[in-house]
Protein backbone atom coordinates (compact mmCIF):
# COMPACT_ATOMS: atom_id res chain seq x y z
CA UNK A 1 0.00 0.00 0.00
CA UNK A 2 1.46 3.31 -1.05
CA UNK A 3 -0.47 5.42 1.43
CA UNK A 4 -0.17 4.84 5.14
CA UNK A 5 -2.74 5.30 7.85
CA UNK A 6 -2.91 8.78 9.38
CA UNK A 7 -0.85 9.19 12.54
CA UNK A 8 -2.75 8.42 15.77
CA UNK A 9 -1.84 11.80 17.21
CA UNK A 10 -3.42 13.63 14.30
CA UNK A 11 -6.50 11.44 14.62
CA UNK A 12 -6.67 12.15 18.35
CA UNK A 13 -6.59 15.91 17.75
CA UNK A 14 -9.35 15.53 15.16
CA UNK A 15 -11.39 13.35 17.50
CA UNK A 16 -11.16 15.92 20.31
CA UNK A 17 -12.36 18.64 17.94
CA UNK A 18 -15.19 16.41 16.75
CA UNK A 19 -16.36 15.61 20.28
CA UNK A 20 -16.16 19.27 21.28
CA UNK A 21 -18.21 20.25 18.27
CA UNK A 22 -20.82 17.65 19.17
CA UNK A 23 -20.99 19.13 22.66
CA UNK A 24 -21.40 22.67 21.37
CA UNK A 25 -24.25 21.63 19.10
CA UNK A 26 -26.40 20.46 22.02
CA UNK A 27 -27.25 23.66 23.92
CA UNK A 28 -29.09 21.79 26.68
CA UNK A 29 -26.01 19.77 27.57
CA UNK A 30 -23.85 22.89 27.45
CA UNK A 31 -26.33 24.68 29.71
CA UNK A 32 -26.46 21.97 32.34
CA UNK A 33 -22.73 21.49 32.36
CA UNK A 34 -21.49 25.06 32.22
CA UNK A 35 -24.33 27.40 33.21
CA UNK A 36 -26.13 25.39 35.87
CA UNK A 37 -23.30 25.41 38.47
CA UNK A 38 -22.65 29.05 37.63
CA UNK A 39 -26.24 29.87 38.55
CA UNK A 40 -25.55 28.32 41.98
CA UNK A 41 -22.60 30.66 42.49
CA UNK A 42 -24.64 33.68 41.41
CA UNK A 43 -27.49 32.62 43.72
CA UNK A 44 -25.24 32.05 46.73
CA UNK A 45 -23.39 35.27 46.00
CA UNK A 46 -26.65 37.23 45.72
CA UNK A 47 -28.33 35.65 48.74
CA UNK A 48 -25.41 35.76 51.16
CA UNK A 49 -23.53 38.78 49.80
CA UNK A 50 -20.53 39.44 52.04
CA UNK A 51 -21.77 36.95 54.66
CA UNK A 52 -19.35 34.43 56.10
CA UNK A 53 -19.42 30.70 56.55
CA UNK A 54 -17.38 28.35 58.73
CA UNK A 55 -15.60 25.96 56.43
CA UNK A 56 -12.28 24.11 56.41
CA UNK A 57 -11.52 25.36 59.89
CA UNK A 58 -11.98 29.05 59.20
CA UNK A 59 -14.62 31.70 58.80
CA UNK A 60 -14.56 32.76 55.18
CA UNK A 61 -16.78 34.52 52.65
CA UNK A 62 -19.52 32.32 51.20
CA UNK A 63 -18.28 32.84 47.66
CA UNK A 64 -14.69 32.11 48.69
CA UNK A 65 -15.95 28.69 49.81
CA UNK A 66 -18.30 28.06 46.89
CA UNK A 67 -16.33 29.25 43.83
CA UNK A 68 -13.58 26.57 43.86
CA UNK A 69 -15.97 23.80 44.94
CA UNK A 70 -18.44 24.66 42.19
CA UNK A 71 -15.56 24.89 39.69
CA UNK A 72 -14.70 21.30 40.59
CA UNK A 73 -18.37 20.34 40.38
CA UNK A 74 -18.52 21.81 36.87
CA UNK A 75 -15.43 19.85 35.93
CA UNK A 76 -16.98 16.65 37.24
CA UNK A 77 -20.19 17.34 35.28
CA UNK A 78 -18.15 17.81 32.11
CA UNK A 79 -16.26 14.56 32.64
CA UNK A 80 -18.05 11.97 34.74
CA UNK A 81 -21.66 12.97 33.97
CA UNK A 82 -21.26 14.01 30.34
CA UNK A 83 -18.95 11.23 29.27
CA UNK A 84 -21.00 8.61 31.10
CA UNK A 85 -24.30 9.71 29.57
CA UNK A 86 -23.17 10.55 26.05
CA UNK A 87 -21.06 7.42 25.64
CA UNK A 88 -23.92 5.17 26.78
CA UNK A 89 -26.30 6.94 24.38
CA UNK A 90 -23.79 6.77 21.53
CA UNK A 91 -23.46 3.07 22.15
CA UNK A 92 -27.23 2.55 22.02
CA UNK A 93 -27.48 4.53 18.81
CA UNK A 94 -24.82 2.36 17.24
CA UNK A 95 -22.29 5.16 16.87
CA UNK A 96 -19.66 3.18 18.78
CA UNK A 97 -20.35 0.24 16.51
CA UNK A 98 -19.79 2.43 13.49
CA UNK A 99 -16.52 3.70 14.97
CA UNK A 100 -15.41 0.09 15.32
CA UNK A 101 -16.02 -0.41 11.59
CA UNK A 102 -13.41 2.19 10.73
CA UNK A 103 -9.63 1.99 11.07
CA UNK A 104 -9.78 4.53 13.92
CA UNK A 105 -8.00 2.83 16.86
CA UNK A 106 -10.33 2.35 19.83
CA UNK A 107 -7.94 4.08 22.23
CA UNK A 108 -7.89 7.13 19.95
CA UNK A 109 -11.66 7.30 20.05
CA UNK A 110 -11.82 6.94 23.83
CA UNK A 111 -8.85 9.27 24.21
CA UNK A 112 -10.74 11.86 22.17
CA UNK A 113 -13.81 11.49 24.39
CA UNK A 114 -11.74 11.87 27.56
CA UNK A 115 -9.63 14.77 26.30
CA UNK A 116 -12.70 16.58 25.03
CA UNK A 117 -14.35 16.15 28.44
CA UNK A 118 -11.26 17.48 30.21
CA UNK A 119 -11.07 20.50 27.89
CA UNK A 120 -14.74 21.33 28.44
CA UNK A 121 -14.14 20.92 32.19
CA UNK A 122 -11.29 23.42 31.96
CA UNK A 123 -13.44 25.99 30.18
CA UNK A 124 -16.25 25.56 32.73
CA UNK A 125 -13.94 25.79 35.75
CA UNK A 126 -12.20 28.88 34.39
CA UNK A 127 -15.51 30.63 33.77
CA UNK A 128 -16.55 29.81 37.34
CA UNK A 129 -13.30 31.09 38.83
CA UNK A 130 -13.21 34.26 36.75
CA UNK A 131 -16.79 35.09 37.70
CA UNK A 132 -15.93 34.41 41.35
CA UNK A 133 -12.82 36.56 41.24
CA UNK A 134 -14.32 39.33 39.12
CA UNK A 135 -17.76 39.55 40.71
CA UNK A 136 -17.18 38.51 44.33
CA UNK A 137 -13.51 39.21 44.92
CA UNK A 138 -12.58 35.58 45.52
CA UNK A 139 -8.94 35.52 46.70
CA UNK A 140 -6.31 33.38 45.00
CA UNK A 141 -3.21 31.94 46.62
CA UNK A 142 -1.01 32.26 43.56
CA UNK A 143 1.67 29.96 44.96
CA UNK A 144 -0.87 27.15 45.09
CA UNK A 145 -1.86 27.36 41.43
CA UNK A 146 0.58 24.74 40.07
CA UNK A 147 -0.71 22.26 42.63
CA UNK A 148 -4.29 23.23 41.77
CA UNK A 149 -3.63 22.76 38.05
CA UNK A 150 -2.10 19.33 38.69
CA UNK A 151 -5.04 18.42 40.89
CA UNK A 152 -7.37 19.54 38.14
CA UNK A 153 -5.70 17.28 35.57
CA UNK A 154 -5.60 14.26 37.88
CA UNK A 155 -9.16 14.92 39.01
CA UNK A 156 -10.76 15.44 35.61
CA UNK A 157 -8.79 12.52 34.15
CA UNK A 158 -9.97 10.28 36.98
CA UNK A 159 -13.59 11.37 36.73
CA UNK A 160 -13.44 10.87 32.97
CA UNK A 161 -12.39 7.26 33.65
CA UNK A 162 -15.27 6.93 36.11
CA UNK A 163 -17.53 8.30 33.36
CA UNK A 164 -16.38 5.54 31.02
CA UNK A 165 -17.01 3.05 33.82
CA UNK A 166 -20.51 4.48 34.24
CA UNK A 167 -21.14 4.08 30.50
CA UNK A 168 -19.81 0.52 30.70
CA UNK A 169 -22.14 -0.38 33.57
CA UNK A 170 -25.27 1.51 32.43
CA UNK A 171 -27.69 -1.03 31.00
CA UNK A 172 -28.90 1.47 28.39
CA UNK A 173 -28.42 5.03 27.22
CA UNK A 174 -31.84 5.90 28.60
CA UNK A 175 -30.91 4.89 32.13
CA UNK A 176 -27.54 6.62 32.09
CA UNK A 177 -28.67 10.16 33.10
CA UNK A 178 -30.49 8.78 36.15
CA UNK A 179 -27.46 6.70 37.11
CA UNK A 180 -25.09 9.63 36.66
CA UNK A 181 -27.17 12.04 38.73
CA UNK A 182 -28.10 9.50 41.39
CA UNK A 183 -24.41 8.86 41.98
CA UNK A 184 -22.88 12.33 41.72
CA UNK A 185 -25.46 14.57 43.45
CA UNK A 186 -25.53 12.83 46.87
CA UNK A 187 -21.75 12.60 46.73
CA UNK A 188 -21.53 16.34 46.08
CA UNK A 189 -23.49 17.00 49.29
CA UNK A 190 -20.89 15.23 51.42
CA UNK A 191 -17.94 16.69 49.52
CA UNK A 192 -17.88 20.40 50.46
CA UNK A 193 -19.56 21.42 47.20
CA UNK A 194 -22.99 22.70 48.21
CA UNK A 195 -22.54 22.81 51.99
CA UNK A 196 -19.49 22.57 54.28
CA UNK A 197 -19.30 19.04 55.61
CA UNK A 198 -17.26 20.04 58.66
CA UNK A 199 -20.07 19.83 61.24
CA UNK A 200 -21.66 16.65 59.89
CA UNK A 201 -21.57 13.38 61.85
CA UNK A 202 -18.30 11.49 61.61
CA UNK A 203 -19.63 8.62 59.51
CA UNK A 204 -20.93 11.06 56.88
CA UNK A 205 -17.57 12.83 56.75
CA UNK A 206 -15.93 9.42 56.47
CA UNK A 207 -18.05 8.60 53.41
CA UNK A 208 -17.09 11.92 51.86
CA UNK A 209 -13.42 11.27 52.51
CA UNK A 210 -13.49 7.78 51.03
CA UNK A 211 -15.14 8.96 47.79
CA UNK A 212 -13.11 10.84 45.15
CA UNK A 213 -14.97 14.16 44.97
CA UNK A 214 -14.04 15.50 48.43
CA UNK A 215 -10.28 15.04 47.93
CA UNK A 216 -10.63 16.73 44.52
CA UNK A 217 -12.47 19.72 46.03
CA UNK A 218 -10.07 19.89 48.97
CA UNK A 219 -6.86 19.74 46.95
CA UNK A 220 -8.17 22.22 44.41
CA UNK A 221 -9.57 24.65 47.00
CA UNK A 222 -6.19 24.84 48.72
CA UNK A 223 -5.14 27.35 46.10
CA UNK A 224 -8.14 29.49 47.07
CA UNK A 225 -7.67 29.41 50.81
CA UNK A 226 -7.00 32.97 52.03
CA UNK A 227 -5.45 31.60 55.24
CA UNK A 228 -2.79 29.62 53.43
CA UNK A 229 0.31 30.53 51.50
CA UNK A 230 2.85 28.37 49.76
CA UNK A 231 2.63 25.69 47.11
CA UNK A 232 0.08 23.50 48.92
CA UNK A 233 1.08 20.16 47.39
CA UNK A 234 -0.82 17.29 48.96
CA UNK A 235 0.22 14.01 47.39
CA UNK A 236 -2.05 11.94 49.61
CA UNK A 237 -5.11 13.65 48.17
CA UNK A 238 -3.81 13.21 44.62
CA UNK A 239 -3.21 9.51 45.19
CA UNK A 240 -6.70 9.09 46.61
CA UNK A 241 -8.23 10.75 43.54
CA UNK A 242 -5.97 8.87 41.16
CA UNK A 243 -6.82 5.54 42.78
CA UNK A 244 -10.48 6.11 41.95
CA UNK A 245 -9.45 6.97 38.40
CA UNK A 246 -7.56 3.68 38.15
CA UNK A 247 -10.58 1.88 39.53
CA UNK A 248 -12.77 3.54 36.88
CA UNK A 249 -10.34 2.59 34.13
CA UNK A 250 -10.30 -1.03 35.30
CA UNK A 251 -14.10 -1.24 35.41
CA UNK A 252 -14.27 0.33 31.93
CA UNK A 253 -11.65 -2.07 30.58
CA UNK A 254 -13.53 -4.97 32.11
CA UNK A 255 -17.08 -4.14 31.06
CA UNK A 256 -16.94 -1.64 28.19
CA UNK A 257 -19.14 -2.65 25.23
CA UNK A 258 -19.08 -1.23 21.73
CA UNK A 259 -22.29 -2.85 20.55
CA UNK A 260 -25.77 -1.59 21.42
CA UNK A 261 -27.50 -3.41 24.24
CA UNK A 262 -30.04 -5.92 22.98
CA UNK A 263 -33.46 -4.38 22.40
CA UNK A 264 -32.22 -0.80 22.55
CA UNK A 265 -33.57 1.83 20.21
CA UNK A 266 -30.56 1.79 17.92
CA UNK A 267 -30.99 -1.81 17.03
CA UNK A 268 -34.68 -2.51 17.05
CA UNK A 269 -35.54 -5.86 15.64
CA UNK A 270 -37.69 -5.83 12.65
CA UNK A 271 -40.56 -8.26 12.63
CA UNK A 272 -39.93 -11.68 11.17
CA UNK A 273 -40.57 -12.29 7.50
CA UNK A 274 -44.30 -12.41 7.04
CA UNK A 275 -44.74 -16.02 6.22
CA UNK A 276 -47.21 -15.79 3.45
CA UNK A 277 -47.90 -19.47 3.16
CA UNK A 278 -48.71 -22.48 5.20
CA UNK A 279 -47.84 -25.81 3.79
CA UNK A 280 -50.76 -28.18 4.02
CA UNK A 281 -49.37 -31.01 1.97
CA UNK B 1 -24.56 -21.15 10.96
CA UNK B 2 -23.87 -24.67 9.90
CA UNK B 3 -21.56 -25.90 7.15
CA UNK B 4 -21.64 -22.62 5.27
CA UNK B 5 -18.82 -22.30 2.76
CA UNK B 6 -18.28 -19.80 -0.03
CA UNK B 7 -15.67 -17.85 -1.91
CA UNK B 8 -15.95 -14.37 -3.38
CA UNK B 9 -13.82 -13.28 -6.34
CA UNK B 10 -12.28 -9.80 -6.53
CA UNK B 11 -14.55 -7.38 -8.39
CA UNK B 12 -17.56 -9.60 -7.92
CA UNK B 13 -20.95 -8.62 -6.52
CA UNK B 14 -21.88 -11.49 -4.23
CA UNK B 15 -25.26 -11.71 -2.54
CA UNK B 16 -26.44 -13.59 0.51
CA UNK B 17 -30.17 -14.08 0.10
CA UNK B 18 -32.49 -15.34 2.78
CA UNK B 19 -35.34 -14.42 5.10
CA UNK B 20 -34.86 -12.54 8.36
CA UNK B 21 -33.31 -14.88 10.88
CA UNK B 22 -31.65 -16.98 8.19
CA UNK B 23 -28.21 -15.96 9.35
CA UNK B 24 -27.25 -13.39 6.70
CA UNK B 25 -26.32 -10.66 9.12
CA UNK B 26 -24.54 -13.13 11.36
CA UNK B 27 -22.47 -14.28 8.41
CA UNK B 28 -21.65 -10.74 7.34
CA UNK B 29 -20.84 -9.68 10.90
CA UNK B 30 -18.37 -12.54 11.15
CA UNK B 31 -16.78 -11.44 7.85
CA UNK B 32 -16.63 -7.84 9.08
CA UNK B 33 -15.00 -8.83 12.35
CA UNK B 34 -17.98 -7.61 14.40
CA UNK B 35 -18.80 -11.07 15.69
CA UNK B 36 -16.62 -13.99 16.67
CA UNK B 37 -17.24 -17.39 15.14
CA UNK B 38 -17.47 -20.55 17.21
CA UNK B 39 -15.76 -22.76 14.67
CA UNK B 40 -14.52 -22.62 11.10
CA UNK B 41 -12.10 -20.66 8.99
CA UNK B 42 -12.66 -17.19 7.62
CA UNK B 43 -10.29 -15.23 5.45
CA UNK B 44 -11.13 -11.77 4.14
CA UNK B 45 -8.54 -9.97 1.97
CA UNK B 46 -5.96 -12.41 3.32
CA UNK B 47 -6.72 -11.48 6.95
CA UNK B 48 -8.66 -13.09 9.72
CA UNK B 49 -11.34 -10.46 10.39
CA UNK B 50 -11.50 -11.42 14.06
CA UNK B 51 -8.12 -9.74 14.51
CA UNK B 52 -9.65 -6.63 12.88
CA UNK B 53 -6.44 -4.65 12.56
CA UNK B 54 -6.55 -1.04 11.46
CA UNK B 55 -4.87 -2.07 8.21
CA UNK B 56 -7.74 -4.50 7.54
CA UNK B 57 -10.40 -1.93 8.42
CA UNK B 58 -8.64 0.52 6.10
CA UNK B 59 -9.36 -1.70 3.08
CA UNK B 60 -12.94 -2.60 3.96
CA UNK B 61 -16.08 -0.48 3.80
CA UNK B 62 -19.00 -1.52 5.95
CA UNK B 63 -22.59 -0.42 5.57
CA UNK B 64 -24.15 -1.72 8.73
CA UNK B 65 -27.80 -2.17 9.54
CA UNK B 66 -29.35 0.32 11.93
CA UNK B 67 -26.36 2.19 13.23
CA UNK B 68 -26.67 5.77 14.35
CA UNK B 69 -25.18 8.94 13.00
CA UNK B 70 -24.20 11.92 15.10
CA UNK B 71 -27.45 13.89 14.96
CA UNK B 72 -26.00 17.28 15.71
CA UNK B 73 -23.45 17.37 12.92
CA UNK B 74 -23.84 18.05 9.23
CA UNK B 75 -23.60 15.39 6.57
CA UNK B 76 -20.29 16.79 5.34
CA UNK B 77 -18.81 16.98 8.85
CA UNK B 78 -19.64 13.35 9.58
CA UNK B 79 -18.40 12.02 6.24
CA UNK B 80 -15.21 14.11 6.36
CA UNK B 81 -14.50 13.06 9.94
CA UNK B 82 -14.78 9.34 9.35
CA UNK B 83 -12.96 9.72 6.04
CA UNK B 84 -9.95 11.17 7.81
CA UNK B 85 -9.39 7.80 9.52
CA UNK B 86 -8.52 6.11 6.21
CA UNK B 87 -5.28 6.15 4.29
CA UNK B 88 -7.08 6.74 1.00
CA UNK B 89 -9.88 9.15 1.75
CA UNK B 90 -12.02 9.94 -1.28
CA UNK B 91 -12.99 13.60 -1.81
CA UNK B 92 -16.09 14.20 0.32
CA UNK B 93 -18.07 16.00 -2.39
CA UNK B 94 -17.36 13.22 -4.86
CA UNK B 95 -18.73 10.61 -2.45
CA UNK B 96 -21.79 12.72 -1.60
CA UNK B 97 -22.52 13.00 -5.30
CA UNK B 98 -21.99 9.27 -5.79
CA UNK B 99 -24.64 8.43 -3.19
CA UNK B 100 -27.00 11.21 -4.28
CA UNK B 101 -26.52 13.50 -1.32
CA UNK B 102 -25.03 16.40 -3.25
CA UNK B 103 -26.63 19.61 -2.11
CA UNK B 104 -27.42 18.15 1.32
CA UNK B 105 -23.87 18.32 2.71
CA UNK B 106 -24.61 21.21 5.05
CA UNK B 107 -27.79 19.70 6.52
CA UNK B 108 -27.75 18.34 10.06
CA UNK B 109 -28.11 14.58 9.80
CA UNK B 110 -31.26 14.47 11.93
CA UNK B 111 -33.05 16.62 9.34
CA UNK B 112 -32.74 13.90 6.71
CA UNK B 113 -35.28 11.24 5.83
CA UNK B 114 -34.70 7.56 6.53
CA UNK B 115 -33.65 6.88 2.96
CA UNK B 116 -31.24 9.83 2.97
CA UNK B 117 -29.69 8.58 6.22
CA UNK B 118 -29.16 5.23 4.58
CA UNK B 119 -27.21 7.11 1.90
CA UNK B 120 -24.98 8.58 4.59
CA UNK B 121 -24.33 5.00 5.72
CA UNK B 122 -23.34 4.19 2.17
CA UNK B 123 -21.20 7.33 1.90
CA UNK B 124 -19.40 6.30 5.10
CA UNK B 125 -18.85 2.84 3.65
CA UNK B 126 -17.31 4.33 0.52
CA UNK B 127 -15.32 7.27 1.86
CA UNK B 128 -12.19 5.18 2.51
CA UNK B 129 -12.08 3.91 -1.09
CA UNK B 130 -12.52 0.27 0.00
CA UNK B 131 -11.42 -2.78 -1.97
CA UNK B 132 -14.29 -4.68 -0.40
CA UNK B 133 -17.67 -3.28 0.55
CA UNK B 134 -20.21 -4.99 2.80
CA UNK B 135 -23.80 -3.92 2.25
CA UNK B 136 -26.10 -5.33 4.91
CA UNK B 137 -29.64 -5.01 3.57
CA UNK B 138 -28.95 -1.76 1.78
CA UNK B 139 -32.55 -1.03 0.73
CA UNK B 140 -34.68 -2.39 3.59
CA UNK B 141 -37.27 0.25 4.37
CA UNK B 142 -36.88 2.06 1.03
CA UNK B 143 -39.81 2.96 -1.16
CA UNK B 144 -39.70 1.46 -4.67
CA UNK B 145 -38.15 4.49 -6.36
CA UNK B 146 -35.47 4.85 -3.68
CA UNK B 147 -34.66 1.16 -4.11
CA UNK B 148 -34.30 1.64 -7.83
CA UNK B 149 -31.91 4.56 -7.23
CA UNK B 150 -29.90 2.55 -4.74
CA UNK B 151 -29.55 -0.25 -7.23
CA UNK B 152 -28.21 2.17 -9.81
CA UNK B 153 -25.73 3.39 -7.22
CA UNK B 154 -24.49 -0.13 -6.45
CA UNK B 155 -24.28 -0.81 -10.15
CA UNK B 156 -22.10 2.30 -10.44
CA UNK B 157 -19.77 0.89 -7.77
CA UNK B 158 -19.35 -2.27 -9.77
CA UNK B 159 -17.81 -0.22 -12.55
CA UNK B 160 -15.32 1.20 -10.02
CA UNK B 161 -14.11 -2.35 -9.49
CA UNK B 162 -15.17 -2.62 -5.86
CA UNK B 163 -15.87 -6.13 -4.61
CA UNK B 164 -19.28 -6.14 -2.95
CA UNK B 165 -20.84 -8.58 -0.53
CA UNK B 166 -24.48 -7.74 0.02
CA UNK B 167 -27.31 -9.28 1.96
CA UNK B 168 -30.92 -9.02 1.02
CA UNK B 169 -34.23 -10.68 1.50
CA UNK B 170 -35.52 -9.47 -1.83
CA UNK B 171 -35.10 -11.82 -4.76
CA UNK B 172 -35.58 -9.00 -7.27
CA UNK B 173 -32.79 -6.98 -5.65
CA UNK B 174 -30.40 -9.86 -5.92
CA UNK B 175 -31.41 -10.49 -9.52
CA UNK B 176 -30.75 -6.86 -10.35
CA UNK B 177 -27.39 -6.56 -8.61
CA UNK B 178 -25.58 -9.78 -7.95
CA UNK B 179 -23.15 -11.72 -10.10
CA UNK B 180 -23.53 -14.68 -7.80
CA UNK B 181 -26.05 -15.60 -5.11
CA UNK B 182 -25.97 -17.83 -2.08
CA UNK B 183 -29.42 -18.60 -0.71
CA UNK B 184 -29.39 -19.37 2.99
CA UNK B 185 -32.15 -20.44 5.32
CA UNK B 186 -31.91 -21.61 8.89
CA UNK B 187 -28.17 -21.02 8.94
CA UNK B 188 -27.55 -23.38 6.03
CA UNK B 189 -26.75 -22.91 2.37
CA UNK B 190 -29.78 -23.85 0.28
CA UNK B 191 -28.64 -22.95 -3.23
CA UNK B 192 -25.77 -21.18 -4.92
CA UNK B 193 -25.16 -19.84 -8.42
CA UNK B 194 -25.69 -16.93 -10.74
CA UNK B 195 -29.25 -15.54 -10.78
CA UNK B 196 -29.75 -17.22 -14.16
CA UNK B 197 -28.49 -20.55 -12.89
CA UNK B 198 -30.81 -20.30 -9.93
CA UNK B 199 -33.68 -19.63 -12.24
CA UNK B 200 -32.71 -22.60 -14.39
CA UNK B 201 -32.32 -25.02 -11.52
CA UNK B 202 -35.09 -23.78 -9.30
CA UNK B 203 -37.93 -22.74 -11.57
CA UNK B 204 -39.50 -26.01 -12.51
CA UNK B 205 -43.04 -27.13 -13.05
CA UNK B 206 -46.20 -25.16 -13.38
CA UNK B 207 -48.40 -23.40 -10.86
CA UNK B 208 -52.15 -23.87 -10.81
CA UNK B 209 -53.77 -21.19 -8.69
CA UNK B 210 -57.29 -20.43 -7.68
CA UNK B 211 -59.22 -18.66 -4.99
CA UNK B 212 -59.95 -21.29 -2.35
CA UNK B 213 -63.65 -22.20 -2.64
CA UNK B 214 -65.78 -21.14 0.32
CA UNK B 215 -67.12 -24.05 2.34
CA UNK B 216 -64.73 -26.58 0.86
CA UNK B 217 -62.43 -26.93 3.85
CA UNK B 218 -63.87 -30.25 4.99
CA UNK B 219 -63.39 -32.05 1.70
CA UNK B 220 -60.06 -30.69 0.64
CA UNK B 221 -57.87 -33.43 2.14
CA UNK B 222 -59.21 -36.01 -0.26
CA UNK B 223 -58.42 -33.77 -3.21
CA UNK B 224 -54.92 -32.93 -2.08
CA UNK B 225 -54.06 -36.58 -1.54
CA UNK B 226 -54.98 -37.29 -5.14
CA UNK B 227 -52.82 -34.60 -6.71
CA UNK B 228 -49.37 -35.39 -8.07
CA UNK B 229 -48.07 -31.89 -7.32
CA UNK B 230 -47.55 -30.06 -4.06
CA UNK B 231 -50.38 -27.90 -2.83
CA UNK B 232 -50.55 -25.13 -0.30
CA UNK B 233 -52.95 -22.43 0.76
CA UNK B 234 -51.62 -18.92 0.32
CA UNK B 235 -53.80 -16.29 1.97
CA UNK B 236 -57.14 -17.77 0.92
CA UNK B 237 -55.75 -19.02 -2.37
CA UNK B 238 -54.89 -22.54 -3.34
CA UNK B 239 -51.69 -23.11 -5.23
CA UNK B 240 -50.56 -26.40 -6.74
CA UNK B 241 -46.99 -26.72 -7.96
CA UNK B 242 -46.93 -29.66 -10.34
CA UNK B 243 -44.97 -31.43 -13.04
CA UNK B 244 -48.23 -32.81 -14.44
CA UNK B 245 -50.38 -29.76 -14.99
CA UNK B 246 -52.91 -31.43 -17.28
CA UNK B 247 -53.72 -34.28 -14.91
CA UNK B 248 -53.76 -32.13 -11.77
CA UNK B 249 -55.92 -29.47 -13.41
CA UNK B 250 -58.34 -32.21 -14.39
CA UNK B 251 -58.44 -33.60 -10.83
CA UNK B 252 -58.99 -30.14 -9.43
CA UNK B 253 -61.80 -29.18 -11.77
CA UNK B 254 -63.47 -32.60 -11.38
CA UNK B 255 -63.37 -32.17 -7.60
CA UNK B 256 -64.95 -28.73 -7.91
CA UNK B 257 -67.63 -29.79 -10.41
CA UNK B 258 -68.62 -32.79 -8.25
CA UNK B 259 -69.32 -30.40 -5.38
CA UNK B 260 -70.81 -27.60 -7.43
CA UNK B 261 -67.99 -25.24 -6.48
CA UNK B 262 -66.71 -22.39 -8.66
CA UNK B 263 -62.91 -22.02 -8.92
CA UNK B 264 -62.68 -18.27 -9.11
CA UNK B 265 -59.58 -16.61 -10.57
CA UNK B 266 -58.31 -19.93 -11.82
CA UNK B 267 -54.96 -19.60 -13.59
CA UNK B 268 -52.17 -21.81 -14.81
CA UNK B 269 -48.78 -20.05 -14.74
CA UNK B 270 -45.08 -20.62 -14.74
CA UNK B 271 -43.75 -19.62 -11.31
CA UNK B 272 -41.44 -16.63 -10.92
CA UNK B 273 -38.09 -16.84 -9.21
CA UNK B 274 -39.68 -15.07 -6.23
CA UNK B 275 -42.28 -17.86 -5.96
CA UNK B 276 -39.57 -20.47 -6.11
CA UNK B 277 -37.57 -18.66 -3.45
CA UNK B 278 -40.56 -18.54 -1.13
CA UNK B 279 -41.29 -22.19 -1.85
CA UNK B 280 -37.71 -23.03 -1.06
CA UNK B 281 -38.02 -21.36 2.33
CA UNK B 282 -41.10 -23.44 3.07
CA UNK B 283 -38.87 -26.49 3.02
CA UNK B 284 -37.00 -25.04 6.00
CA UNK B 285 -39.65 -23.93 8.44
CA UNK B 286 -38.16 -25.68 11.45
CA UNK B 287 -34.59 -24.90 10.62
CA UNK B 288 -35.52 -21.24 10.27
CA UNK B 289 -36.84 -21.29 13.84
CA UNK B 290 -33.69 -23.09 14.95
CA UNK B 291 -31.58 -20.48 13.26
CA UNK B 292 -33.28 -17.66 15.14
CA UNK B 293 -32.80 -19.46 18.42
CA UNK B 294 -29.13 -20.08 17.89
CA UNK B 295 -28.25 -16.79 16.34
CA UNK B 296 -29.69 -14.89 19.24
CA UNK B 297 -31.81 -11.81 19.58
CA UNK B 298 -29.30 -9.34 18.21
CA UNK B 299 -29.55 -10.76 14.70
CA UNK B 300 -31.36 -8.42 12.35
Amino acid sequence: MAESLPSPLRLLVRQVGYQNRKFRRVPVAAFFTLAFPLIFLLLFGTIYGDGEIFARGHLMKFTQFYAPGLAVFTAVSATYTNIGISTAIDRDEGILRRVRSTPLPRWVYLGGVVTSGVSIALVGALIMLFVGIGLYGVEVNVGGLPAAATTFLVGTGSFAMLGLALAALAPSGQSSPALANATILPVAFVSDVFIPIGDAPGWLRFIGNVLPLKPFVEAFSNAFDPFQAGSMWDLTLLVRIGAWGMFGALVAAWRFRWDPSVGSAGRRRRGPLVRRSQSIS
Amino acid sequence: MDGLSFHVEPGEVFALLGPNGAGKSTTVEILEGHRTRDVGTVEVLGCDPELASAAFRDRVGIVLQEVGIERELTVREVVAHYGACYSRCRPVDEVLELVGLDGLGDRRTHQLSGGQKRRIDLALGLIGDPELLFLDEPTTGFDPSARRQAWEMVDGLRTLGTTIVLTSHYMDEVQALADRVLVIAGGRAVAEGTPDELRGSMVRGTSIRTRFPVGAEGTVEGLLGGLSGRARVLGGRLEVRTEEPTADLHRLTTWALDRGLELEDLEVVRPTLEDVYLGLLDDYPESVEDGVAHIGPSDG
